[in-house]
């Protein structure tokens, strides 16, 4: 009995940890989020422009429903760190000169803001501070309009606008390459010549404010001065994609645990009315003696709640530790300035609801069964189990089996239900460890396909305004370039109706080798002479299908209006935008010959040198090298997002491993003396084992596959739940996850099997045979 | 003692069990109970020998030991020429395969299988085992191959047993309390299974009963009481079971 109450404890344990542990990180996470926010003033809406002079401000103030504007001068950066010989690009952002943010504050984390008007000061973003592991007192050198620029770091901090430290077009942080810097306006005005203009500004809006009116509003009043677009803060880029961290995260840690919670809520239900229902004669006898049901029933109840508690309490305390380690965890991942732990009062009471709910039926269902007889009938011994030949036999291929087999089969079919249960806890949790390891999968697939089929470069440089095709002929010149490719890059707002999407069209060289248009099918997509192809989901967020007309206002240059025909929809894993061919865009903007930058094919063994002389020229804007930027993905992804699949492995293992053993357990105790007997007619330890464990075998080798399935369907859920303009997830399931999660299923059950190998070992023979059944 | 039974104890015949000094101790934590205090005892070939005594004799613990299912706190007892006390766990489970029938009072049969499986779960690990049709045509069941255990009546189930013990041809048959759990009738008509199987097929046959009835129809009589034998004897005539009554 004791390795039974600790087996349903300790799954018990593990159903309420997991449940405790996923929602409290999502919602300590999300709270710390919020609270962080608002206490640095996070900005409602944002906009970009090219320049406008300061007394636009006080137009922007004026707009109904503003509260706070505040605005800023922003500008790429080309940063250098001593010893570190990669190109590094940053964004430099404007704090007052009396380093009173109104918005957007930053959060100090070592030394001090910078004082007023001295120009050779610089604030560091934590992030980039840790990767150079740099501090307050170190140099920092900023290339500004081709001129370097020693400056001295006087702080470190973060800001809730950069809390996701992301370079544009990039898909996950790169901290080493990507830095957040902060300065005083005054300084970074004149050497961007922004002095009295601004180029962004933020604001936040009194409460009821009607967001969308003041988004127009204010797009009205930048149109002149070269606005990008305004857009709320859903749309920023840093909480995009925190918010779909979090709604990825909130998916996972909802529906896994529900699963293990369910999973550990059943075990505990079959296992308690399996033990009382041993326990008959017990009941009858103290019916006999004038107990009511109610006081059976209260009495059996109480023996499970302290099974219940003790499983509970132990499922918070490690519920709580493990998930205060995963929240500092993802913390730091995020790049928090801090943690505000909390579990939620919901968690707990369903957590408990639930397991208890399940222990409280799984008990009355047993007790009401045995108080059910009169207790002169309750105190005899149960009816013989009537058995059948099984439906396998019956379709004639009994001949073939021996006896023990037989025996296996026709028990696990006596008892369907009980079977079918075992083999869907097992399934699920097999489940839970094919739906672990698909982001790896889904990784994997993505990257092998952005890199080895779309993004086929060495380099891909940018310049900083669009540029005509002379300065890529100096590029293409440089010694160890073998072959380029240019693109154009155009902000725009495509409309359709009053469904719009703010994102660029990427006019591309047709017939190119280096950066092609691949469906999700693996076919190219070939770039037709006119019209735009759009990817699908933002044909499905814009309503347009393939030969619509679409409405696009480019947000550049002369900002022309106009109607282009959609020839053509794209499925795509990242992003979503819209390709032409980039003569058709070039004339769109009626600008002749202009490029945004190029793809480089390269003599990997002159990589440093190009680097070098294109860090020289003024006009680069950033140079992204294509190994570094797979190796980052790799890294990120491995070492930071698979620690929750790692905790899912370990608790699933003790998922399968709890409901393989109670459920040998079990079979044990019902035929414990059908095995003593075969024993006494002399058949060893191994023969009579494979009765037990051959059954065992069955359930488990049926249940994985079943486990796939589920696991299959659980993963498809997850791919449509989580698919967002920013990113779609490929369904792909790799060999190696089924692999591996048949053989974690296949090795708990085993030590189970084993365990429960070394009871049948040490059964009393003598004792079973003097007692009736 | 009744006039058809002699204490002289025939030593020509083959030897089967032979134990000397026998004891049995069971450790019950607290306190320490002795189920044999010394037992010197042989069972001959072919013999139907009937042990007899109360509850807490010693018969069970001495039927245990000689079919390998117990072991022995000091004291020997060999099988021909195997000495049983001192065969390891591996030895005696070929010994229970190959060489011994057990009856059980309450049958033990498998209730997942049918009477012709339950005796072929044995036919298919022996050495020349007979049929199992054979074998419950023996008990008398042939029309009842095919029925579950749950199907059958109390002295059915114990015939299947029976059959299951005979089938794979053992030298020794122990039976243990076989009619037990049975009615007088019924009862009866095992113990003629039981007498049919010694007398066809030469089977050593071991019945333990407290019946006292029971002793008239054996070839020779041991009377257990509080772990010792008390007194053998060997029944000048032998009477049919269906000529005892209880």
């Amino acid at each position: 009995m004791r390795g039974q109450v600790m087996a349903i404890a300790l799954i018990l344990a593990c159903g309420v940890s997991i449940f405790v542990m996923s929602l409290s990180t999502v919602d300590s996470l999300q709270n710390t989020q919020e609270n962080y926010y608002e206490a640095q003033h996070f900005a409602e809406v944002f906009a970009n422009l090219k320049r406008a002079p300061e007394n636009v401000k006080a137009r922007i103030q004026d707009i109904p429903g503003v509260q706070t504007v505040e605005t800023r001068v922003l500008a790429g950066v080309n940063v250098e760190v001593a010893d570190f010989k990669e190109p590094i690009t940053g964004i430099l952002v404007s704090i007052p000169d009396d380093g009173r943010s109104l918005l957007n504050r930053l959060l100090l984390k070592e030394g001090r803001l910078i004082e007023p008007y001295h120009d050779n000061e610089i604030v560091i973003s934590e992030g980039f501070a840790e990767a150079h592991q740099l501090r307050p007192g170190d140099h920092l050198t900023i290339i500004i309009n081709g001129k370097r620029k020693v400056l001295t770091i006087v702080g470190t901090a973060s800001s809730p606008e950069f809390i996701y430290q992301i370079a544009p077009g990039a898909w996950i942080p790169d901290y080493k390459r990507y830095g957040v810097f902060w300065m005083g306006r005054s300084p970074l005005s004149s050497a961007y010549d922004m002095e009295g203009a601004f180029n962004n500004v933020s604001l936040t809006l009194t409460p009821g404010a009607k967001i969308k009116e003041v988004i127009d509003k204010l797009d009205v009043i930048l149109e002149p001065y070269g606005g990008l677009g305004a857009y709320e803060r859903k749309d920023q880029l840093s909480h995009r994609f925190l918010s779909e961290e979090f709604k990825q995260l909130r998916t996972t840690a909802t529906i896994l645990p529900i699963i293990f919670l369910g999973v550990a809520a059943f075990l505990l239900n079959v296992v308690l009315s399996r033990l009382i229902r041993i326990q008959r004669q017990e009941i009858a006898i103290m019916k006999a003696f004038g107990y009511s049901n109610i006081d059976v029933g209260l009495h059996y109840l109480k023996q499970v709640m302290v099974i219940v508690i003790l499983g509970f309490i132990l499922g918070l305390l490690l519920g709580i530790w493990t998930g205060r380690g995963l929240g500092n965890l993802y913390m730091e991942f995020f790049r928090f300035p801090y943690l505000l732990y909390k579990i939620p009062a919901y968690v707990i009471i369903i957590a408990f609801f639930v397991t208890a709910g399940a222990a409280v039926t799984g008990t009355l269902h047993a007790v009401s069964e045995a108080t059910l007889l009169p207790p002169a009938i309750a105190m005899r011994p149960e009816q013989p189990v009537r058995y059948r030949e099984s439906f396998i036999e019956r379709i004639g291929i009994k001949r073939f089996l021996a006896q023990p087999t037989r025996m296996i089969i026709r028990h696990l079919e006596r008892s369907p239900m009980k079977s079918i249960f075992t083999s869907l806890g097992i399934a699920f949790a097999t489940s839970i460890l094919v739906v672990g390891s698909f982001s790896d999968d889904a990784i994997d697939y993505e990257m092998g396909l952005q890199f080895n089929l779309i993004q086929r470069e060495d380099l891909a440089v940018s310049f900083i305004e669009p540029t005509s095709y002379s300065s890529l002929y100096e590029i293409q010149s440089l010694p160890g370039v073998f072959h380029t490719e240019i693109f154009r890059s155009v902000p725009v707002r495509f409309r359709n109706e009053y469904y719009t999407y703010l994102t660029s069209i990427q006019g591309m060289q047709p017939n190119g080798e280096l950066s092609r248009l691949i469906n999700t099918d693996l076919k190219e997509v070939k770039i037709p002479p006119e019209g735009i192809i759009l990817t699908d989901y933002l044909g499905k967020l814009l309503h347009v299908k393939e030969g619509d007309l679409l409405t696009v206002e480019v947000l550049e240059g002369s900002r022309p209006k106009l109607q282009i025909p959609v020839t053509g929809l794209i499925s795509q894993f990242l992003g979503v935008g819209g390709y032409m061919d980039i003569r058709a865009l070039n004339r769109m903007m009626k600008e002749g010959y202009a490029v945004s930058g190029a793809y480089l094919k390269i003599d990997p063994a002159k990589q440093q040198d190009i680097l070098d002389d294109l860090k020289e020229r003024p006009r680069v804007a950033a140079v992204s090298i294509s190994t570094q930027v797979k190796q980052n993905l790799y890294d990120t992804f491995g070492e930071n997002l698979l620690i929750y699949t790692f905790i899912l492995t370990l608790f699933a293992g003790v998922l399968v491993f709890g409901v393989v053993y109670n459920s040998a357990r079990i079979s044990l105790s019902e035929r414990g003396r059908e095995m003593a007997s075969l024993r006494v007619l002399g058949f060893t330890r191994a023969e009579i084992s494979y009765l037990l464990l051959g059954e065992l075998a069955v359930i488990t080798f049926i249940a994985i596959p079943a486990g796939f399935l589920i696991g299959y369907g659980i993963t498809a859920y997850f791919v449509e739940a989580l698919s967002t303009d920013l990113y779609r997830i490929p369904l792909v399931l790799n060999r190696d996850t089924y692999a591996f999660a048949a053989t974690i299923v296949i090795i708990s059950a085993t030590i189970s099997g084993l365990i429960v190998r070394h009871r049948i070992d040490h059964l009393d023979l003598i004792g079973v045979l003097k007692t009736r059944e | 003692m009744p006039a058809n039974q002699t204490n002289t104890v025939t030593s020509s015949r083959t030897v089967v069990f032979r134990a000397r000094e026998l004891t049995k101790i069971y450790d019950m934590g607290e306190v320490q109970v002795q189920a044999l205090r010394g037992v010197d005892l042989e069972f001959y070939s072919g013999e139907l020998a009937v042990l007899l005594g109360p509850s807490g004799s010693g018969k069970s613990t001495l039927l245990n030991i000689l079919g390998g299912l117990d072991t022995a706190t000091s004291g020997y007892v060999s099988y021909h020429d195997n000495i049983l006390t001192e065969a390891t766990e591996q030895e005696l489970t070929e010994y229970r395969r190959f060489f011994v029938g057990f009856v059980f009072q309450f049958y033990n049969l498998i209730p997942s299988l049918t009477a012709r499986e339950n005796v072929a779960i044995v036919t298919e690990i022996a050495r020349n085992p007979m049929q199992p049709d054979e074998a419950l045509a023996i008990v008398g069941l042939s029309d009842r191959l095919d029925h579950f255990p749950a199907q059958l009546s109390g002295g059915e189930q114990q015939r299947v047993a029976i059959a299951r013990a005979i089938a794979k041809n053992p030298e020794v048959l122990l039976c243990d309390e076989p009619t037990g759990a049975l009615d007088s009738k019924t009862g009866i008509v095992v113990l003629e299974a039981l007498d049919r199987v010694n007398k066809e097929l030469g089977t050593t046959t071991a019945v333990i009963t407290h019946n006292v009835v029971i002793g008239d129809m054996a070839d020779r009589v041991i009377h257990l009481s509080d772990g010792k034998i008390s007194e053998v004897y060997e029944n000048k005539v032998k009477k049919s079971p269906q000529d005892l009554h209880w």
